[in-house]
């Protein structure tokens, strides 16, 4: 799609992502409470947690760990880190700072490849701690603007999060629509969290900016709140088309963050940056600097599994779709591409297979690779239609397995053999001297009509294939 | 770097560290933070720009901790100590007029 | 007074009950406690129970530890499960932490019985005790004079004898000051010596808790329990410790003891009398005097100023009504925030916090912050040179001798010129102690100070031994 997809005039649209990803670790970044969603509030807490005087953060080897996944996989390279303190106040946040990483993260550098190829920059990935939950009571309905107070819940203060930072590459809602779900599949393959938009496990951020080609970068916008894959397309395109809409009447966009609201479709000021934030970022002098070994690197990067991109890439070799096909991306991101290949090995047809693995089944297939293998002959050999076939894959599903060849059997679906068409063939030719005439005149649509009438009078046992060949093989004798 | 530091800075040194301070008190906290500053320009002499500078006094690297869940705190001992807390959780005013 | 080492030596061979010890001790509370306010809580039921206990272990055969039954003075900056710790702050008053300090974990796995909180200026800020937002602790030696600070309660506890030992914290002298104005012995270790899990933070890169004590001995007994690894803090140095009561009876022959050649001006005659006087006492016991130089010593005093309030500004955040301590209700969290905290803490803490948010705000961080931390670098460096030439180093540990309340006025930068001689080793992570030394003007202490290279704490106990030894041998101070 173009560049300036949707976009009035030759605006051109600009996005880069931060995401934060909750890591799957046992116990939060710097003491050992649980890190688990879901539980009774302020359940999960101990003196770190809390913010308690006297408290002191000791930092979660596995979180570093699983970060580090996060870096390799994301092509970054990990280096010497430090810890500093974000200075601000909020309620949810327990100690009056956010302990992140500033001008020495972990990752920085790497890149991420969109399914179409486009390359989207990863500035850096960082480790930083998440912030407690508050709650909007009384008011308007659970808002922030017009509530009576509001409830603290500190369970998730502390979780570790990941932030991940993309270069301002983005040039389409689209993209960023396959950049989010192509980050989520890369961090849900090397298991450094469940990556759950809907709980809050992966949120996203976007900053947003128009400008024509050849000129400077426009003033951004950040959004926030934007909780679904859906929402991130429609939050940018709306966004953008506000700012377009302000620079068209001669007005100026203002730096600010800015909120999605699902439900109206539109973003509103959050704040401006004229209440400019001044973090006074300094080193977390409770904490020492991490340099990971080139050791503990390379240990990590041989765990890694094989990425969903490779996933699509091997899947298509194998079977001849294109690798950003839907049929690749969806039996990849069901994690059903290994059972194709399985059936492959099994002696059985890998695309074949693809069709009906994606048709049949939403999640890990419940059928033995070997027996499906065998279906996908019978099939590939015109032994059986794909309309049998698509009946006979039923039955081995509703039976957990099974040989093929006798369902088909049991079923009467052994496709007939060229003898015993052949006159039904004659005697279609016969009724529909039409439709023959036009065929014999090249007309394509007649050859439909004449395929169809054998199927029905076959009862649908003939094969497609071998029917064409049959009225081929009388026009040239005609 | 001594200049003697204005009232207005000290009133938004005051709003960004939370201090609710009166009138008065920003005028004797700017007299006495301008006669320090003064006094801390000693250091402006020195040349310092091939000096790292030293966060921390001893040098370590690497401490970690195992991902190992371990006894937490007692909430309701927590809340009690709590200035407002309700349904197990610690109860605020409206957050309003805050950077989010 | 039995010391420490006696007490726990008498009451692990049953010789001496530690009921006893903590009634003696009770009672000397009960007689002066009201003119000096040295604590914020006295534990007296505490106390009884915890030396029952100790002496029914005994009678069972089984050994308390290194402190059994030993009275310990604790400042009210370090949590006690249970028990209020206000740092005397207004802001903590009545807040019961609800787990233990490090310390004191470590304290009552050695037998130790913690007979009070101590006073001290607010969040450890001061020199004085005079910041207390409880009110003032008086010198022991001259109930009209302050006992210094900020660990004025803990050093004056133990000058009265109240408990045999104290802990205090030291972030900028807080503990070897305040020593030397009530005679006793005060260390602060080697940074990461001893955890600071459950310390109140005031400048986390700078504070270390350590002994306050009647003799070099007790405070090597006591540095032995609490010092060593911490988990639970991650700047805690992961070695261990050599005992530091071994090695004390080594001497100091051919130990090389540095004179500062350029040590700031300022400490009075009868301080630096005392001082010359520790030189030609270790000359006497054996050592060799050289001369060393710290040029940048003099930057200690601008350095720490921007880099302790700077850390202090963000360590006090957590103070914003919502989870403990004190709350002034308004309408918004922004308003309830503002006035909790104008209420909560006093005039010094205050100070800093604004002096402290300045140093790192956007603008002003390279000028002030910045330029401290590359200052810090510098002393440290000249240190190491120093440590070179000469084992440990002698100076004054304090200016003057106990000054009257109000002496400094509301001259911030007065009152913080008590601390120029003691600053550095916190900026530069070296350990330091202060030794009683004879008496000054008015016939009140004057403390030396014994300054060692890094985990040095070996060299700086023998060193602050001999002096001890040759003060005994002349007329007691
Ligand atoms: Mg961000
Ligand atoms: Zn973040």
């Amino acid at each position: 799609m173009s560049a300036l997809d949707g976009l009035p005039g030759d605006w051109q649209l600009v996005v880069g992502l931060e995401v934060h990803v909750e890591l799957a670790t046992a116990t939060k970044l710097f003491s050992a409470s649980p890190n688990r969603f879901g539980d009774e509030p302020n359940t999960n807490i101990d003196p770190v947690t809390l913010g308690l005087p006297g408290a002191l953060p000791v930092l979660n080897r596995h979180a570093v760990e699983l970060a580090m996944r996060i870096g390799l996989a994301l092509n970054c390279s990990i280096q010497q880190c430090t810890f500093h303190r974000k200075n601000y106040f909020y309620p949810d946040m327990p100690k009056g700072y956010q302990i992140s990483q500033y001008d020495q993260p972990l990752n920085v550098d790497g890149l991420l490849a969109l399914p179409d190829g486009t390359c989207i920059g990863i500035e850096r990935a960082h480790l930083e701690e998440d912030t407690g939950k508050s709650t909007h009571s009384g008011g308007a309905g659970g808002r922030i603007h017009g509530s009576d107070y509001s409830l603290i819940d500190f369970n998730r203060a502390g979780v570790p999060l990941v932030e991940i930072v993309s270069r301002p590459d983005i040039r389409t809602a689209e993209q960023a629509r396959q950049y989010v779900t192509e980050l989520r599949g890369v961090l849900l393959a090397v298991e450094a969290s469940d990556a759950k938009m809907e709980e809050g496990s992966m949120r996203v951020d976007a900053n947003v900016s128009v400008h024509k080609p050849g000129t400077p970068f426009g003033t951004r916008c950040e959004i926030k709140n934007v909780n679904s894959v859906r929402s991130i397309g429609r939050a940018i395109e709306y966004e953008a088309r506000r700012q377009i809409d302000l620079l068209g009447s001669g007005d100026q966009v203002r730096q600010e963050t800015r909120h999605w609201n699902e439900t109206d479709g539109r973003t509103h000021t959050l704040r401006t940056k004229e209440d400019a934030d001044d973090y006074r970022y300094f080193l977390e002098p409770d904490l020492v600097p991490v340099d990971p070994s080139q050791e503990w690197i390379s240990a990590v990067r041989s765990a890694l599994p094989m990425l969903p991109a490779a996933r699509r890439a091997r899947l298509a070799d194998a079977t001849g779709v294109a690798a950003d096909s839907e049929a690749a991306m969806v039996v990849v991101d069901r994690g059903q591409d290994e059972y194709v290949l399985e059936v492959g090995a099994a002696g059985g047809d890998v695309s074949r297979a693809l069709v009906h693995v994606k048709e049949a089944w939403a999640d890990s297939p419940s059928v033995p690779a070997t027996d499906l293998a065998k279906l996908t002959t019978l099939e590939v050999s015109g032994k059986l239609t794909a309309t049998q076939a698509k009946i006979v894959v039923a039955e081995l599903i509703a039976n957990g397995g099974g040989d093929a060849e006798a369902i088909a059997a049991a079923k009467g679906f052994e496709a007939m053999a060229a003898d015993t068409l052949g006159p039904l063939v004659d005697q279609v030719i016969a009724e529909n001297a039409g439709a023959w005439a036009k065929f014999c005149a090249g007309e394509g649509k007649a050859m439909g009509a004449l395929v169809g009438a054998v199927m029905k009078l076959s009862q649908g046992k003939a094969d497609g294939k071998a029917v064409t060949a049959l009225l081929d093989a009388r026009r040239a004798q005609a | 770097m001594s200049e003697r530091i204005s009232a207005a800075v000290v009133e938004k040194v005051a709003r960004l560290a939370r201090l609710a301070l009166t009138p008065e008190e920003i005028e004797r906290t700017t007299a006495q933070l301008s006669g320090m500053l003064e006094h801390f320009a000693d250091i402006d002499a020195l040349q310092l720009d091939d000096v790292a500078p030293m966060a921390q006094p001893y040098p370590l690297e690497n401490v970690f901790r195992d991902d190992v869940v371990a006894q937490g705190l007692d909430r309701d001992e927590v809340l009690a100590a709590a200035p407002a807390a309700e349904h197990g959780r610690f109860r605020v005013p409206p957050i309003i007029g805050l950077d989010l | 007074m039995a010391g420490a080492i006696e007490i726990a030596a008498g009451v692990r061979d049953g010789s001496l009950k530690a009921a006893d010890v903590v009634e003696q001790h009770l009672t000397r509370i009960a007689a002066r406690e009201p003119e000096i306010h040295a604590f914020n809580l006295v534990m007296s039921d505490e106390a009884r129970a915890r030396s029952d206990a100790i002496d029914a272990m005994v009678a069972a055969g089984d050994d308390p530890g290194p402190l059994a039954g030993v009275p310990i003075a604790l400042k009210d900056n370090m949590c006690t499960h249970g028990v209020p710790t206000t740092c005397s702050s207004k802001i903590l008053a009545g807040w019961k932490p609800p787990y233990d300090a490090t310390v004191v974990t470590k304290l009552a796995a050695a037998g130790a019985v913690i007979i009070g909180k101590t006073n001290l200026d607010e969040f450890a800020m001061g020199s004085s005790t005079e910041n207390s937002a409880f009110g003032p602790t008086r010198n022991p030696h001259d109930t009209s004079r302050v006992p210094g600070g900020s660990s004025g309660g803990s050093a004056a506890a133990v000058s009265a004898g109240f408990a045999s030992v104290g802990l205090g914290s030291d972030t900028g002298g807080s503990i070897r000051q305040p020593a030397a104005l009530c005679g006793v012995v005060g260390v602060k270790p080697t940074y990461g010596y001893v955890s600071r899990y459950g310390l109140v933070a005031f400048a986390s890169s700078l504070d270390q808790i350590g002994p306050l004590t009647t003799s070099v001995k007790d405070a090597a007994l006591l540095l032995d329990v609490i010092g060593g690894h911490d988990p639970m803090d991650s700047t805690s140095i992961p070695l261990a410790h050599p005992s530091l009561v071994d090695v004390l009876d080594q001497g100091v022959e051919g130990m090389r003891v540095g004179r500062i050649t350029d040590l700031p001006e300022g400490a009075d005659l009868d301080v630096m009398e005392r001082t010359e006087q520790a030189f030609d006492a270790m000359r006497a016991a054996g050592a060799t005097i050289v001369d060393v130089e710290v040029p940048a010593f003099t930057f200690g005093l601008t350095a720490y100023y921007l880099i302790a309030p700077a850390e202090a500004s963000s360590n006090l955040a957590r103070y914003d009504g919502v989870r403990y301590g004190l709350r002034v209700e308004a309408p918004d969290t922004n308003a309830m925030y503002g006035l909790t905290r104008a209420a909560g803490f006093g005039d010094e803490v205050k100070r800093r916090i604004m002096l402290g948010t300045y140093a790192l705000s956007a603008g002003y961080y390279d000028a002030y912050y910045g330029k401290a931390l590359k200052v810090r670098r510098l002393i440290h460096d000249e240190f190491e040179r120093a440590y070179q030439h000469a084992d440990v180093l002698l100076t004054p540990a304090s200016p003057s001798v106990a000054f009257p309340f109000g002496a400094k006025g509301d001259n911030p930068l007065a009152m913080y010129l008590c601390d120029v001689y003691t600053i550095p080793a916190n900026l530069s992570g070296h350990p330091g102690m202060s030794v009683p030394f004879g008496t000054g003007a008015d016939d009140l202490p004057v403390g030396v100070q014994v300054l060692a290279g890094t985990l040095c704490e070996p060299q700086m106990f023998r060193a602050a031994a001999a002096l001890e030894r040759a003060v005994s041998a002349k007329v007691q101070p």
